[in-house]
């Protein structure tokens, strides 16, 4: 058993909270976006988080200390929108595998001095892998409803690029995230199993869906139970959800699948549902209240935060969670085949 | 530490998913594929894709999918068609549509490349269909890899090197094979292994096809016992490829063929529905024969079923009514009598029946009841239809209408059911189809019905409750203000400590309304049942002596947290004050609008209007959706699930229309009127009629609009008075009411609910079509600026006209109170004998009323929900109290 499947069995893991939210407060501005390297840029590239990993690492770093000072056991890197599809926006689909390395490299940095400091709490990195801002099973356009703006193929590819570099990186784990289309993730889960064969790697794999809204709902229209089966045919670490609700509304799809699933189950929600101005103002106490009904309820074995989370949100769920065991759950082995 | 138990069920069940998930487990019946959309199989799906009419190739899936297939097969494998471009256009589109994608989907196809790009578009868990180890293990493997990589389920086909296999040993051989090298080489879960062991067809002359249906059923029985996990399936009508011709036949065979099939373990496969005979309705001669072939039994018996088959087809040309049924035992006969709807023999055999049991009221609890419990199995399971249900129920009523007096001259006590059951039209409504409907098929489940009729006041569905001690309350309204009436019934109910379940349901109820105003009044169960094949699973929930409790707390839960989403989502809707609605109108350019001046002014009469005429008029697609078939005619007729159903139910209808019109059982009538109008002060209609002042007061949408999307109200549609320009405005009401009542109760009297039923709808669409008759009428002559329009029915149905026609309590102008101005201004109780109840509900109920726009802008439109400031200006306006205001309008308020 490796260090994450035992610290698992232990203790419910405790994920971070939001990247974003964090790095609003320094209020870069387009110059710091830039930096030096990319100072002559023919594009604005204010808003790119992700290359902030390049050109402001002291940041990044400062922002996974600080979740692994209030608990987190696994930090995700700044790797969100790191696949050629999402970085056409800013013209720097060049730059991928250089983000999702760094970033990688930066995040394992900081966890293994956290190791070094506190060898029985090991600290953990997964690679983020978002959606991309492509739909590979929905038209962009509703007088054309079976065009589509990107294929499997083509996810297929970006995403086998954005999960070597971040293996090279050096990730405990693949996190494939915030899946509005499960056809997205599908292509993501085919291309890191094709990294797997080829280097005969075992990585473990964490999936989080994002249930849209009331309906019960991914955006591609799936049920909860529908996105779980759909997604089941490879061997995962985890499965839950993130984004889009908030603690309080994501219970019941998370009732939907734990009650259904072997796998851990993972959750990470927002702090609460946007107010009229559309940011996040649920407190982490009522944050950490809202968890405590996962718990009592063993529905999960990772928690953590979405959108509007702090450092201070996950300090009160590591604080609440440290007084219950996991949620009973299986590791899958690796299923390749001997062809 | 807290540790806390749970137990994690997931087994080893075959699982797959479109949008909703489809898990098969031991206990699932038969899982039933879809196969119409299937290029190979359907002549006409393939001429749809060949003209790249995707449209119409659509409406074939959705087709199958509300017609009960679980999932769709799709195969595009033709040599004029490129099938891999059609595959991934059809599914796309297939995506984009809920109705359809909510299913699994079968990518079918002969070619790895259709295959792969069909899986590469579908984001749920498919079935691929299929691979074998044909080409060898080499491709076989390499194949199974990709799909297990890509999320799929596999059928595999018993083909191997050598060939196809077609007896019992080489299909075990090969399925054998083609597992172990899946599961333990491939890793593939077994659980996701389908396999297609071969449909060969029997009774075609050659000797070694004599085993064909034999060796596949008990290679099924061997596949399910030694290779966990995994599932059987086939294309059923291969079985009977050599009675091609002979539909009788071939349905028998196939029934046949699955009946032993699904013993022996086959649990999904293709089939259409439409080629089925049911198993227990073979004619005896002709199961013996069939079975005689598939199982092989006898050394003669293709000839015997070939030599049978002759007369079977002669059988079917010469329509010839089949009383052979009549020899059967009794209990066959009363059965058969309930399930087909046949009450010619019912009291004869009632009464043979009568004669054989100690007390009369054991035929009800025995012979009948068996029957009507068949009756709701087939119901139950999709195998019988709404309108089937009510002819059964129709048969029933006979029955027991018969046995009665022998079981009051006995005084032996109640006859026994599974509990009872109060249904009520609340106070001030009159619409009592869909409460009819919901009733008879409860009765059919063996509840015992109280029906208190419509218009009945709260006070005495309370006493009545109580005093006959019912177990569920059901309350139905088709306005909206019965809505209300619903939330002061709860009230009542909790008030007096009742503690049985309230249903709710109807045309203007919804979950939401029941969530939101209904539920939390009353703390026991409330819930919102629109559909009479539902309303039996709740009822029977709600009354299931071991897990009522639990599942009514559930229904409390439920209804909280979408009462909680419900509003959750609410808020984000923002208003806008009435003033500032007003001033961001509908604006019609009034010095450019034509205003075509009425050929005729004044107030105008129709006694006993033609109703020949109005038979042209109708729309049937409205009639069907009441019996719960739902589809447009004229298409439904057609329709491969329902077209059998609803050519039976429209033949009915038709007989049934020809003696209203032949012996004029009802009474048409109307009252219009068209007249000098002005809008005045924005949102006031101000008329005159003979030196007398009206004013109708409109509702304006008060929601946020976008830029450029005005706030309308219907008095944007007529001139200002500020224009200068005179317009004109028109109201109505036309009844078809008078004598409806009479002839239903006629029939309620004679036991037949069925047409009952009937009648009220048929009123119910030819007012509808009186009302569409006379819109063209005015448009045409007495206005006159339609004068040169020619309408098809179709197109008047889709309101291909200028001008409009609402109705007060419709989304346009919401408030039933004025109705109220109309009646006045036209004397219209006075002059046809319609009036407005306490709720303003029109009474005969086939009745509608309205206002004719002319303009050729106006618009249906929703005036949706509007704010406290609106209510209050409009009982100024109105001259009335707020709250009187607020009591008719709180539906259309935002909360």
């Amino acid at each position: 058993m490796n260090a994450l499947h035992h610290a698992m069995k232990e203790r419910i893991l405790i994920l971070d909270g939001a990247m974003g939210t964090m790095l609003q407060r320094y209020q870069f501005s387009e110059e710091d976006f830039r930096g030096v390297r990319f100072k002559d840029f023919h594009k604005s590239v204010k808003g790119n988080n992700d290359l902030l990993s390049l050109t402001q690492p002291q940041a990044i770093a400062e922002v996974h200390k600080k979740y692994f000072e209030a608990g987190a056991d696994m930090v995700e890197t700044n790797t969100f929108s790191g696949t050629t599809i999402a970085m056409a926006d800013y013209d720097m689909e060049d730059l991928v595998y250089e983000l999702n390395y760094e970033s990688a490299k930066i995040a394992k940095q900081v966890a293994a001095e956290f190791t070094k400091q506190q060898p029985e709490k090991p600290r953990f990195v997964a690679g983020a892998m978002g959606p991309t801002n492509k739909t590979a099973s929905m038209s962009p356009n509703v007088n054309d409803p079976g065009f589509r703006a990107i294929s499997f193929e083509e996810l297929r590819i970006a995403y086998k690029q954005q999960a070597e570099a971040l293996i090279d990186g050096g990730v405990d784990v693949l996190l494939v995230e915030t899946v509005f289309d499960t056809l997205n993730a599908k292509a993501a889960l085919f291309a890191i199993e094709e990294i797997k064969e080829a280097r005969n790697l075992d990585i473990p794999v964490m999936i989080s869906g994002t249930i849209t809204d009331a309906s019960g709902r991914t955006l591609s229209g799936q049920t909860a139970e529908a996105f779980l089966i759909s997604v089941s045919h490879i061997p995962l670490l985890s499965v839950g959800f993130n984004c889009a609700l908030g603690a309080k509304q994501l219970t019941p799809h998370l009732e939907a699948i734990a009650r259904r699933t072997q796998l851990a189950v993972s959750a990470y929600p927002n702090a609460g549902l946007p107010n009229a101005f559309g940011e996040y103002d649920e407190r982490p106490e009522q944050m950490a209240l809202q968890i405590k009904e996962y718990l009592d309820k063993a529905l999960i074995n990772i928690v953590g935060g979405c959108c509007g989370t702090t450092p201070e949100h996950i300090q009160a769920i590591a604080e609440l969670t440290s007084n219950y065991k996991p949620r009973p759950f299986q590791v899958q082995q690796n299923t390749f085949s001997v062809e | 530490m807290i540790e806390t138990q749970i137990e994690i069920q997931e087994k080893r069940y075959l699982k797959l998913s479109g949008l909703e998930p489809l898990v098969i487990t031991p206990e699932s019946n038969f899982i039933n594929v879809g196969e119409r959309t299937n290029v190979a199989g359907s002549r006409k799906f393939l001429r749809l894709i060949k003209d790249e009419n995707f449209e119409e190739a659509l409406s074939v899936a959705r087709h199958q999918v509300e017609g009960g297939a679980q999932i769709i097969d799709i195969n595009m494998d033709d040599g004029l068609i490129d099938g891999k471009e059609a595959m991934v256009k059809f599914l796309n589109l297939v995506m984009a549509e809920p109705d359809i994608s909510r299913v699994p989907i079968m990518i079918d196809s002969s070619k790895w490349e259709i295959i792969e790009a069909g899986l590469q578009v579908v984001q749920g868990k498919c079935v691929v269909n299929s691979i074998s180890l044909k080409e060898g293990e080499t491709e076989f493997i390499h194949h199974a890899k990709l799909i297990k990589r890509y999320g799929a389920a596999v059928i595999v086909m018993a083909f191997d090197e050598v060939g196809q296999a077609d007896n019992y040993d080489r299909r075990i051989e090969i399925a054998k094979r083609s597992y172990d090298i899946l599961v333990d080489r491939v890793k593939f879960a077994p659980e996701d292994i389908i396999f297609d062991l071969n449909i060969f067809p029997v009774a075609t002359g050659m000797e070694e096809h004599r085993k064909n249906a034999i060796d596949f059923i008990e290679a099924t029985r061997w596949v399910r016992a030694n290779l966990p996990h995994s599932s059987v399936s086939g294309g059923v009508s291969n079985v009977s490829f050599s009675f091609r011709g002979n539909d009788k036949v071939r349905e028998a065979m196939h029934s046949v063929f699955l009946y032993h099939a699904i013993q022996a373990g086959m649990n999904m496969g293709i089939v259409n529905p439409a080629m089925l005979e049911v198993y227990d309705d073979i004619p005896k001669e002709l199961l013996e024969h069939v079975e005689d072939v598939m199982l092989d039994r006898r050394e003669d018996a293709t000839e015997r079923l070939l030599h049978l088959a002759e007369s079977v087809i002669q059988d079917s040309k010469e329509k010839a009514v089949d009383t052979s049924w009549r020899e059967e035992p009794l209990q066959d006969r009363i059965t058969r009598a309930l399930v087909k709807g046949i009450d010619a023999y019912i009291v004869e055999d009632v009464e043979e029946a009568r004669q054989v049991v100690n007390t009369p009221i054991e035929v009800i609890e025995g012979h009948l009841m068996i029957g009507m419990n068949v009756v709701g199995d087939l119901f139950g399971s999709g195998k019988m239809f709404l309108p089937q249900v009510v002819k059964s129920a129709r048969v029933m009523k006979k029955a027991v209408a018969y046995l009665l007096p022998f079981i009051e001259a006995e005084k032996n006590g109640e006859v026994s059911s599974n509990g009872r059951i109060l249904m009520a039209t609340v106070k001030g409504d009159v619409h009592d189809i869909g409460k009819n409907i919901v009733g008879v098929v409860l009765a059919c489940n063996n509840y015992e019905i109280i029906d208190l009729g419509v218009m009945v006041p709260a006070e005495k569905i309370i006493s009545e409750a109580k005093r006959l001690q019912v177990d569920v309350i059901g309350l139905s309204g088709l306005i909206t203000p019965s809505l209300d009436e619903m939330v002061f019934l709860a009230k009542e109910m909790e008030r007096q400590e009742f503690s049985i379940p309230l249903l709710i349901g109807g045309a203007t109820t919804s979950k939401a309304h029941t969530a939101v105003k209904i539920d939390p009044q009353y703390q026991h169960a409330v819930v919102h049942v629109n559909d009479a094949s539902r309303a039996v699973t709740i009822v029977g929930d709600l009354l299931q002596k071991d897990t009522r409790a639990a599942f009514r707390q559930n229904l409390k839960v439920d209804y909280d947290n979408f009462r909680t989403n419900f509003l959750k989502r609410q808020k984000v809707k923002s208003y806008i004050t009435i003033e500032a609605a007003r001033k961001n109108k509908f604006s019609i350019d009034w010095n450019a609008s034509e205003i075509v001046t009425p050929n005729k002014l004044g107030i105008q009469e129709i006694d006993n209007f033609d109703l020949t005429i109005l038979k042209d008029y109708i729309d049937w697609s409205p009639f069907f959706r009441s019996w719960e078939l739902h589809g447009r005619y004229p298409d439904i007729l057609k329709d491969r699930v329902v077209g059998t159903h609803a050519s039976e139910l429209f033949n009915d209808a038709q007989v049934l229309l020809q003696q209203i019109i032949s012996k004029k059982l009802f009474t048409a009538k109307a009252v219009f009127g068209l007249f000098e109008a002005n809008s005045v002060n924005d949102d006031d209609i101000l008329l005159t009629h003979e030196g007398r002042e009206f004013v109708f007061r409109t509702l304006r949408q008060q929601s946020k609009k976008a830029e450029g999307r005005p706030n309308i109200a219907l008095s944007d549609f007529i001139a200002p008075a500020a224009s200068g320009k005179q317009d004109y405005i028109g109201c109505f009401c036309v009844s078809v009411g008078f004598g409806a009542q009479e002839l239903a109760e006629v029939y309620e009297a004679q036991h037949d609910d069925y047409n009952a039923i009937m009648v009220k709808a048929l009123a119910d669409r030819l007012a509808e079509a009186f009302a569409e008759y006379l819109h063209a009428q005015i448009r045409k002559k007495a206005w006159g600026y339609g004068k040169d329009e020619i309408l098809t029915n179709t197109e008047l149905i889709q309101e291909a006209y200028k001008g409009i026609r609402p109705a007060p309590g419709y989304p346009a102008c919401p408030d039933h109170l004025e109705k109220q101005t109309i009646w006045e201004l036209l004397g219209v109780e006075e002059r046809i004998g319609v009036r407005l109840t306490e709720s303003l509900a029109m009474w005969p109920a086939a009745s509608v009323s309205g206002y004719y726009f002319g303009n050729p802008e106006a618009r249906y439109f929703g005036v949706g929900k509007i704010k406290e400031d609106q209510v209050a200006d409009f009982a100024q306006r109105k001259g009335i109290d707020y709250e009187l205001a607020e009591k008719w309008l709180k539906t259309n308020m935002a909360d």
